[in-house]
């Protein structure tokens, strides 16, 4: 899998003109349409970039609606053991113990531009697709686990079990690691993942999903307006999963 | 020279009428309760099956095609059995023939033998 996001004159022109096609010639006129749904036998594009912001002060503490969304989405089931079950999303309580200030955030893979599963993985399972997001190929995944190593958010599970009634759209299985798909199968056939629709649902709106690359989407309008935070910024690893209010 | 001609003659006659009886020669029972088109013809469908449904698996692993005709869940949803449900246990599409040809089959290790949306509920008992 060829790495399109160094920054370097094809990055540059890329960009260029990924911002030329945002252009709008009249109101609600565009240049060159963007980020239509995908049809079903046309590759995903880097002219995407599929990513979630989280607003950290509508996240209910003790909510796991999401948690529980993914589970029942992706065939994961109720999390008993908490050492070994798959986690695809966990919800993390912090508290400033100086001043008290708790908020509550969901934590998963951050679908990164750079992602360091990718870096160390031997089989090249581990990949990221064109418009961002971060998969496992459980076809060529070996189980080594050195992805999950080299992962700083501990986004990505191993299966030490066998399955057999996994949804037909994500299969899975004993002995490959897994971890936040952002709901492939439904991003491509233009829906959202499982966990932002429960979050909506439950009437918190604490998540948005959509195309950091679009500058109309409420996404790319939301992080160009108010101070959103990457976790671990200091990695410099450009995430697709973003924070606000922390 | 003649003798030898109708000797092999009667010979291929005997074997031709022997490899036709049923029963001496072991198939694998195929039930196909749908009938209708596949895909692809019959013959390119027993030979290279496994050739069309690698070359989807990367295209939609890698780059998001989810073109109907050659996916493993549109061969499962057609050819499920109607009793089991499932193209797989004792006389399912797949597993028939594949246990007549003794070729393991993993894709079930992580896909789903049976069509349609399945409440998840954890591991195997």
């Amino acid at each position: 899998m060829s790495d399109n996001n160094s920054t370097s004159r094809r990055g540059f022109l890329a960009t260029s003109a990924a911002a030329l096609a945002g252009l709008t010639l009249a109101p609600g006129i565009r240049l060159v349409e963007i980020a239509a749904a995908k049809p079903d036998n046309e590759p995903v594009t880097s002219k995407v970039r599929w990513g979630m912001l989280i607003d950290t002060t509508r996240c209910q503490s003790g909510c796991t609606e999401c948690v529980s969304a993914c589970g029942k989405e992706n065939g994961l089931g109720e999390v008993t053991k908490p050492r070994t079950d798959a986690q695809w999303i966990r919800k993390i309580d912090l508290k400033d113990l100086k001043s008290g200030h708790a908020l509550s955030l969901p934590m998963m893979c951050q679908h990164c531009a750079h992602p360091p599963c990718v870096d160390v993985c031997p089989t090249g399972a581990s990949f990221k697709r064109a418009d961002g997001i971060v998969l496992v190929d459980r076809h060529i995944c070996i189980g080594c686990r050195y992805c999950m190593m080299a992962c700083p958010y501990k986004a990505r599970s191993f299966v030490h079990e066998p399955h057999t009634d996994q949804n037909p759209e994500v299969p899975r299985g004993q002995g490959c690691v897994e971890s936040c798909t952002l709901c492939v199968h439904r991003v491509d056939r233009g829906g959202t993942p499982a966990c932002v629709e429960a979050c909506a649902a439950a009437g918190h709106n604490a998540m948005l999903f959509g195309d950091l690359n679009d500058p109309e989407s409420a996404i790319a309008k939301r992080v160009r307006e108010v101070k959103t935070t990457q976790v671990r910024a200091d990695l410099k690893l450009d995430l697709g999963v973003r924070y606000e209010g922390i | 020279m003649k003798t030898l001609a109708i000797a092999v003659l009667w010979g291929l006659t005997f074997a031709a009428a022997h490899a036709a009886e049923p029963g001496r020669t072991p198939l694998p029972a195929i039930a196909i309760e749908k009938p209708g088109q596949c895909v692809e013809p019959k013959d390119v469908m027993r030979r290279d099956h496994m050739k069309l449904l690698k070359h989807q698996r990367d295209k939609t692993m890698h780059q998001g095609i989810r073109t109907k005709p050659h996916s493993l869940n549109e061969c499962i949803s057609c050819h499920a059995s109607q009793k089991t449900g499932s193209v797989t246990g004792d006389g399912g599409f797949c597993q028939s023939c594949h246990d007549y040809a003794a070729v393991k089959l993993d894709c079930w290790d992580c896909h789903q033998p049976k069509p349609g949306q399945k409440a998840a509920t954890g591991v195997r008992p």
